[in-house]
């Protein structure tokens, strides 16, 4: 509604005529236009003020105040003016804001212009006047097409120290200010009947009558004013102009409910199955978003059906020297003037090859602009009034410093004459905006009677295409074509809609005779601007053989920059034709990607940055551990206590080696919540838990917990973790904290798509339970004081690797298990969720008179090395049971997953790796993870390679660095000294190898 | 994409976990004479079809349903969907 609200009020300063605006700084600006001339806006370009009005763009302000020059060129620096009036602008690229909101290389023709606005040039230095840079010009000679690859070969060290750096500096890439952005952006879901891509006159009559038959419609387009070329022309739409009729078309649209109406919103790309991604520009056209709003929002749109009514853009010809600051395409030139009351200087020329560069005159001259000549590059011209026309003319060169002045025009009898001009309008046919039609398998095919590329192939799923788009270039085509393709979309949908009368509006054809480069001149003349890529460039990618289209593009960059050559594409191809010797369809056209525009990484981001870049676990014991000065860890989304700090402790290793010593000498706990827990019930539970486990399972008793390996179907090992049974059709399956989302997926694939008959449901309740380690030879006199007293755990009636269902604190269900990582007499006691800060809390005050310490991952890690327990490190993808050292642990009785691959040869050899553990011969040397493990004499290489140490710690138990590791029939080497070597930072230490159990061997601690 | 779950109905391929090849069903019986011939085929050798291709999603943010999806993996219509399980039972597959 805000919209229509704000169109009604343009309306009105339209209806009387004259917006106000004054002349005085804005020494260009014109009568007219579909701007509000009573409100001015300040802005200020590269620290000069200026003053524009509400409805210009920052191009349009920047032309009104005369400023000609808006940037320099990536390569060559040469000075630039604004080309276009719109989204394909290559030359106009601006800084935007500054601080953390700075943008770079932003449009100036379509960044809407608002009061304070700051805008800066870039790739300039000092000034956009002086650029030294510039230098690159005189230069140009050894940086044509393919520069980079023939220059900078060598040599090869080179490339990253010097030359990228010089590149990049030298390149014309804006800046940012590394500062973060301040704002925040936002994504949300669409879903519609119609989608409408462009609020042209094809698009606005197309939602109003899909709105009008009640279908649910979204018409989008990037523009803040709804309208397309209506609002850049002066025909008229039935009694209105085109401006009104849209206006009006807008304002019925708002006012329905079935309709959404989004301006300012680009449709970036065509996706798999009629989604669409879309940029809404929230807040891009006002100083700072409204409190709590977003700047931008990255919309998915579901639509039923799509029309695609994005127009058409003009291209330019290319001739010597038509980048000069002041060549513009014709269609922007009367746009500037019809829609923004602006011209880019009091004497304009125009150069054309078809009829619709020559209403560009007209308008202009009923403005009261002065023409100085329509150069058409045909014979047969039609007239112009009010102007001299040269037909069968052309323009071979441009003079003027840092902006146009003079345009050397070759007539038809072959004479030259300088045809004065401040601004030359340049038309060389219109190409419809085929892009969104090519972002899956849609191949643009020639028309030779428009000279162009339309839609053609495979379109994307429910996409029709209508109006300029499609090569439908009249007004009264484009409101047919939008009219009869929005009834046919919706009769596929059972939607009954009608094309209703439509206005009168004009039905010109299109005469337009190819004309792609002006051939005279031995100067450059530029095809892609943005890339500053010539005629030349293109007859050298000829040249050195690269021909095809795709190779073109590569060789030379030409559409490679960041408007991917909407202005400049067709005319590089048409060339490499010509020099081809073959027709335009012959030589194809290059393919356009998702983005339509460039799209800021702030809204791609969403709100998933800092903190939210991605969910954030927390243990249930989060807070108390808190409270205790914990410092955090992260293990995949979870954050886990990694240690306790105490005071006094001025070094991590302080903390952990108490905690270590504490837990051995007295009692310690862990919150191990974050271990995958799966809850697997039905009868053929034992079953199914047979096949995912490397071991048997199947008479495991009720009341028994026992380890399981699990591995991958190539044999290899993945995860372990335990299974206890509750009951015979009840089990409690616990998997490592990173595989815990694999584990059930693969636990679901089998049951699902192996077993589908299996009596057997799953369901993960990680979350459900909060787990507690308490381990230490007091662990057990803890917990009886924490467990109700009707549960005897006495070591005769809870015997190691028990499990049961248990009350504590007076009637809290809780599941305790008789399990040990770090190789003490340990528990883990499980409560529901909700009473995990509450357990925590009890255990520490259980275990105040043993001096329970609370323990973190650091020296659960220590303990679990000195017991010798595979981890992460050693279940690291490439090592089976058998490296494990539970080779008999795979049953050869049953299948399992991964059973008959594990049999390979291969891993079976003699010499495979064994774990084993290392201590070093002189104590105070370290042992490094990640260290290779070679013979005691001989050379250090990859071919004497003897394995590699996976885990090392230092052992406050032995008092020295220890390690577990791999090595080559390790089992059969214990006592024998060996090296472990680290050639990247040249260290070696001499080990001797040793049983992997460093800490009590016998396993008599866990059974005390 | 948009996949339209025999289940749920028309869901965003984004809630899914791809895995891959439906043949994987076909796990093969581990007694066989030629067991590791016919584990290593099963595990290793795919066809990579431009056309239609049968593949494995998995539910994994909805409702956990492991799916066989028949797309065309150059225009990725999809054709049917049906629920592995089913598709398991119909290839013989029971305990």
């Amino acid at each position: 509604m805000t919209d229509a609200v704000m169109n009604a009020g343009a309306m009105a300063f339209r209806a009387d005529g004259s917006n106000g605006a004054r002349k005085g700084a804005q020494v260009n600006r014109l009568d007219g236009g579909l701007i509000n001339g009573a409100r001015k806006l300040g802005f200020t370009f590269d620290g000069t003020r200026y003053e524009g009005h509400e409805g210009d763009t920052l191009a349009s302000a920047l032309l009104a105040n005369g400023v000609r020059l808006m940037g320099r060129s990536f390569k060559y620096h040469r000075p630039r003016g604004v080309l276009t009036s719109g989204s394909e602008e290559p030359n106009a690229l601006v800084e935007l804001r500054s601080g953390g909101r700075q943008e770079p290389n932003t449009r100036a023709t379509v960044a809407e212009l608002y009061d304070g606005l700051e805008a800066n040039s870039q790739n300039r230095w000092p000034s956009l006047q002086h650029d030294f840079m510039a230098i690159n010009d005189r230069f140009s000679n050894f940086l044509t097409a393919g520069f980079y690859y023939k220059t900078f070969m060598w040599p090869a060290a080179f490339w990253e120290k010097v030359y990228e750096p010089i590149i990049r500096k030298a390149a014309g890439l804006g800046s940012i200010s590394f500062e973060a952005d301040p704002d925040a952006y936002d994504k949300g879901f669409l879903h519609c009947d119609l989608l409408v891509i462009g609020a042209g006159p094809t698009g606005l009559m197309a939602a109003l009558t899909a709105g009008r038959a009640g279908a649910q419609v979204i018409i989008a387009d990037e523009d803040f004013l709804l309208g397309g070329r209506l609002n850049a022309e002066t025909f008229g739409i039935g009694d209105l102009t085109g401006a009104a009729w849209g206006a009006q078309v807008q304002a019925e649209l708002a006012a329905m409910p079935n309709v959404r109406v989004m301006p300012r919103t680009t449709i970036i790309g065509a996706f798999d199955h009629g989604i669409y991604g879309a940029v809404e520009r929230v807040a891009d056209h006002v100083l700072a978003p409204e409190a709590g709003k977003p700047r931008q929002i990255l919309w998915r749109i579901y639509s039923k059906r799509a029309m695609l009514a994005a127009g058409a853009t003009e291209r330019p010809i290319a001739f010597e020297n038509n980048d000069r600051p002041g060549v513009m395409l014709a269609g922007a030139v009367r746009a500037y003037a019809n829609r923004w009351a602006v011209t880019p200087d009091q004497t304009v020329a125009v150069f054309t090859n078809n009829d619709d560069g020559h209403r560009t005159a007209a308008d202009l001259i009923a403005k009261g602009v002065k023409v100085t000549a329509v150069i058409d590059t045909r014979t047969d011209a039609p007239k112009v009034e009010g102007a001299e026309l040269l037909a069968g003319a052309r323009v071979i060169d441009t003079k003027g410093r840092l902006g146009l002045e003079v345009a050397q025009v070759r007539l038809a009898d072959g004479t030259t004459r300088d045809v004065p001009c401040g601004a030359l309008a340049v038309s060389g046919g219109w190409n419809p905006n085929v892009h969104l039609t090519c972002h899956q398998r849609g191949r643009p095919a020639w028309r030779e009677d428009i000279a162009a590329f339309v839609p053609a192939g495979e379109l994307p799923q429910n996409m029709s295409v209508a109006g300029a788009a499609n090569g439908d270039f009249s007004t009264a085509a484009a409101l047919r074509a939008g009219a009869e393709g929005a009834v046919a979309a919706l009769s596929e949908l059972g939607i009954e809609a009608k094309a209703s009368d439509l206005p009168e509006a004009e039905d010109a054809p299109v005469n337009v005779t190819p004309f792609w480069y002006v051939k005279e001149g031995k100067g450059r003349a530029w095809l892609d601007q943005q890339n500053d890529v010539t005629v030349k460039d293109v007859k050298l990618a000829h040249q050195e053989n690269f021909r095809s289209v795709e190779h073109l593009k590569r060789y030379t960059t030409l559409g490679m920059a960041t408007d991917q050559g909407k202005t400049s594409n067709m005319g590089g191809l048409a060339i490499m034709a010509e020099l081809a010797g073959k027709q335009i369809p012959e030589v194809g056209t290059t393919m356009f990607r998702p983005p339509y525009t460039p799209v800021s990484f702030g809204v791609m981001a969403g709100r998933s940055v800092g903190e939210e870049f991605r969910p954030t676990r927390k243990t249930p014991s989060h807070k108390w551990a808190e409270e205790q000065g914990a410092v955090f860890v992260e293990v995949g989304q979870w954050l886990r206590a990694q240690w306790f700090p105490k005071a006094g402790e001025t070094h991590w290793r302080q903390s952990v080696d108490r905690e270590v010593l504490q837990t051995r000498n007295s009692v310690g706990i862990c919150d191990v919540t974050t271990l995958g827990k799966i809850d697997v019930q039905g009868k053929d539970a034992a079953e199914f838990l047979n096949m995912m486990y490397a071991n048997a399972f199947a008479k495991l008793p009720v009341g028994k917990v026992r380890y399981g390996l699990m591995l991958r179907e190539d044999g290899i090992a993945y995860d372990d973790g335990t299974a206890a049974r509750f009951a015979e059709d009840h089990f409690v399956v616990t998997t490592t904290t990173a595989n815990a989302v694999l584990v059930y997926r693969n636990m679901e694939f089998a049951r699902q798509c192996l077993f589908p008959d299996m009596d057997v449901q799953l369901i993960s309740t990680t979350e459900a339970w909060a787990q507690f380690a308490v381990a230490g030879p007091n662990a057990r006199k803890l917990l009886q004081k924490v467990v109700d007293p009707e549960f005897d755990i006495s070591n005769e009636a809870f015997p190691f690797m028990g499990c049961g269902e248990v009350t504590v604190a007076g009637g809290c269900r809780a599941r305790l298990f008789r399990i040990s990582f770090s190789g003490e007499l340990a528990y883990e006691i499980a409560v529901p969720t909700r009473y995990g800060d509450a357990m925590i809390r009890k255990l520490m005050e259980a275990g105040e008179e043993f001096g329970a310490v609370p323990y973190g991952t650091e020296a659960l890690g220590v303990m679990r090395i000195e017991k010798g327990h595979a981890a992460g490190n050693e279940l690291n993808g490439t090592t089976s049971a058998l490296n494990l050292g539970m080779g008999r642990m795979v049953s050869k009785k049953k299948d399992c997953i991964g059973n008959v691959l594990s049999e390979r040869p291969g891993m079976n050899q003699d010499d495979a790796l064994k774990l084993v553990g290392f201590r070093p011969v002189n104590a105070g040397d370290p042992v490094q993870a990640g260290a290779h493990l070679m013979n005691a004499d001989g050379e250090v290489s990859a071919a004497t390679d003897q394995g590699y140490i996976t885990s090392a710690a230092y052992s406050p138990v032995l008092g020295c660095s220890i390690g577990i590791g791999f090595l080559k029939r390790g089992d059969a080497r214990l006592g024998e000294v060996i090296r472990a070597v680290n050639p990247l930072e040249g260290k070696e230490t001499r080990v001797e190898v040793v049983s992997a159990h460093f800490v009590d061997p016998e396993g008599e601690r866990l059974r005390g | 994409m948009i996949i339209n779950h025999p289940i749920l109905g028309p869901r965003d391929s984004q809630e899914f976990t791809y895995l891959g090849d439906a043949s994987l069903i076909d796990r093969p019986d581990w007694q066989a004479e030629d067991a590791a011939d016919q584990f290593h085929d099963y595990l290793y050798l795919r066809d990579n079809p431009a056309g239609e291709h049968r593949e494995l999603w998995f539910h994994e943010q909805g409702d956990r349903s492991w799916l066989v999806v028949t797309r065309n993996t150059v225009t990725h219509e999809i054709l049917t969907v049906e629920l592995a399980r089913d598709v398991a039972r119909a290839r013989g597959r029971s305990k």
